[in-house]
């Protein structure tokens, strides 16, 4: 698949319509995704949409780089008209009544919609199979998970169906996905893109982000979609935002920050290769390479799952059985909440409200929640010292390569764990970027790079430079 | 340790706080799986938190006021309400959240 940019010059040089690229993605969705299983629902209207656009240009008007563009949307970020899922039975037949600010920002920019993306429940999950639609598989290799929560999003662009996806990322369901997959994923800083119309997980550690082939075609939708939001509180006047057009892909002085934490038993071995080899590069090109210490990141997975579960169980409690789609009547109004929610959610959905239910209760809030609120303070800090002496902190994104469908999904620690790189930049909020670097055991591999927060721009000069020399 | 044991009767205890209905069977597997979620996060019990500050939300924002103007789409309006399970009309049907007994 050729990236955004290539596809958007094509559609300004009319070398190509915007109905002949969403055309040739459909046929290619209709070809490969009952295989994949990436998208659960196309739209019937892209081609319109697309002629629309076509029109426009012809017509001489000056449009957006996104303009005529495909893009995919993972099934928890509302479209108006469109039915939404979030990957689980309870929101069977619900339909968005509005659309998300990100929907609204990319519809306003000419970019064409295409369909609804595979996910784990609620965006509970690292593989994609907790599903209520079934699980999504890895381009790469059919027998394996593409990471997840987003995992459609990832395949959605891995098998070169669109350009770009978007996902939401809350302990790192955009970047190790992307990693899994082999393509790139962004964790905007927190408060950078707008979470009105965006289903809640852990409200104070969601954000969406996009999946890309290239670092400049996630700086050019970011570029579309960030910014602050009068119907998202915490999203964040932006005091500069960064034009792609100005990245500079360089990293002579730059200082590389490696945490000594991370570096440890765990570790795939030759994910481990790559990593180093990526870092040598980085040096042999002028970067600055020094060690830091996050000595509480080692308490992250641990402080995630107490801070996460228990604002899931307060963002799920809306699912009644009355405002929202499955319902199940009982003999009274206490047991139709209870068989809506008994049926309707999946068994990962109902552990995590439980344990949030169990964390916040009389009695244990302040021996877990508290805890894990002062932890989570400790694990910032950590990362703001780190941050004063290096410009980006580097990681590999996942532990390990896609591996086996099924082969962790009975054992919640060890899937839990595969998320032990990525959970720390939601706990900190701060912007990290999963980038492709090379292959393990024949599949790929995912580089992390976290930064200061709302300095998205060195991650991308960086990534970009290692994008360019790989 | 702050936990050792999770019994049947803890999870019947969350599950009836969590609103949800959940058979004897899942009963015996959420009291395994929670368990060890709970011995896993039991480590944070080793760090010393004395004295510092709760991080609920990374981003420090001030309170966020808008203007108290109604600014209603009854469009929107109208799509959401379709939403509703059980209605009539405009009227939204839910059963007695009280009942004569009480």
């Amino acid at each position: 698949m050729k990236t955004i940019r290539e596809l958007s010059k094509a559609l300004q040089e009319r070398t190509l319509t915007s109905e002949e690229l969403v055309r040739s993605c459909l046929k290619k969705i209709e070809e490969e995704n009952e295989a994949l299983n990436a998208f659960i629902w196309v739209s019937g209207t892209a081609i319109d949409e697309a002629k629309e656009i076509d029109l426009r240009r012809e017509a001489g008007e000056e449009l957006s780089v996104l303009a005529g563009i495909p893009i995919a949307v993972k099934d928890n970020i509302l479209v108006q008209g469109w039915e939404i899922t979030a990957g689980s039975q309870i929101l069977e037949n619900h339909k968005g009544a509005y659309d998300a600010t990100v929907i609204e920002r990319l519809k306003n920019a000419g970019a064409i919609l295409i369909g609804r993306t595979n996910m784990d429940e609620f965006a509970m999950g690292s593989s994609t199979e907790t599903s209520h639609y079934g699980s999504t598989k890895n381009p790469h290799d059919r027998t394996k998970v593409p990471g997840g929560s987003s995992g459609g999003s990832a395949v959605a662009v891995a098998a070169g169906f669109v350009p770009c996806a978007l996902g939401s990322d809350t302990g790192g369901s955009v970047r190790q996905p992307a990693s899994l997959c082999g393509v790139v994923g962004l964790k905007p800083t927190y408060g950078r893109v707008s979470r009105y119309g965006l289903i809640p997980m852990a409200s104070s550690l969601d954000q969406i982000g996009p999946f890309t082939n290239t670092i400049e075609d996630a700086a050019l939708v970011m570029e579309v979609i960030e910014g602050k939001d009068e119907n998202d509180a915490t999203s964040i006047e932006l005091a500069s935002t960064t034009a792609p057009e100005l990245i500079e892909p360089d990293v002579k002085g730059l200082r590389i920050g490696l945490p000594k934490e991370y570096f440890v038993e765990g570790m795939d071995e030759e994910i481990r290769m790559r990593i180093d080899e990526a870092v040598k590069k980085f040096e042999a090109a002028g970067a600055i390479i020094k060690e830091v210490s996050l000595p509480h990141a080692k308490y992250a997975l641990a402080a995630y799952y107490i801070v996460a579960p228990s604002e899931i169980t307060s963002n799920l409690g809306r699912f009644d059985g009355l405002r929202y789609g499955y319902h199940s009547q009982g003999s009274n109004l206490l047991d139709t909440y209870e068989r809506t929610r008994g049926e309707g959610f999946g068994p990962e959905v109902k552990r995590r409200i439980m344990l949030g239910s169990y964390t916040l209760s009389a009695g244990y809030y302040d021996a877990y929640y508290k805890k894990a609120l002062q932890v989570r303070s400790l694990i910032k800090q950590d990362f703001d010292e780190a941050l004063k002496e290096v410009d980006v902190i580097l990681t590999p994104t996942s532990p390990s390569v896609a591996w086996d469908l099924g082969a962790k999904f009975d054992d919640p620690i060890t899937m839990y764990l595969s998320d032990i790189y990525t959970i720390t930049a939601n706990l900190a909020a701060i912007p990290a970027i999963s980038i492709p670097c090379g292959t393990a055991h024949g599949l790929p591999v995912g580089l992390q790079l976290m930064g200061k927060a709302f300095d998205e721009h060195m991650l991308y000069r960086a990534g970009m430079w290692f994008e360019k020399n790989t | 340790m702050i936990f050792p044991m999770f019994t049947t009767e803890d999870v019947k205890k969350i599950a009836k706080l969590s609103r949800l209905h959940i058979t004897e069977e899942e009963t015996e597997q959420y009291r395994e799986k929670l368990g060890s979620i709970l011995e896993y996060v039991d480590q944070l019990q080793e760090v010393d938190t004395m004295g510092v500050p709760e991080l609920q939300h990374a981003v420090a924002v001030e309170n966020v006021f808008r203007s108290d103007e109604p600014s209603i789409d009854l469009d929107e309006r109208a799509r959401a309400m379709e939403m509703f399970s059980a209605r009539k009309g405009d009227l939204l049907e839910v059963q007695a959240v009280f009942s004569k007994d009480e």
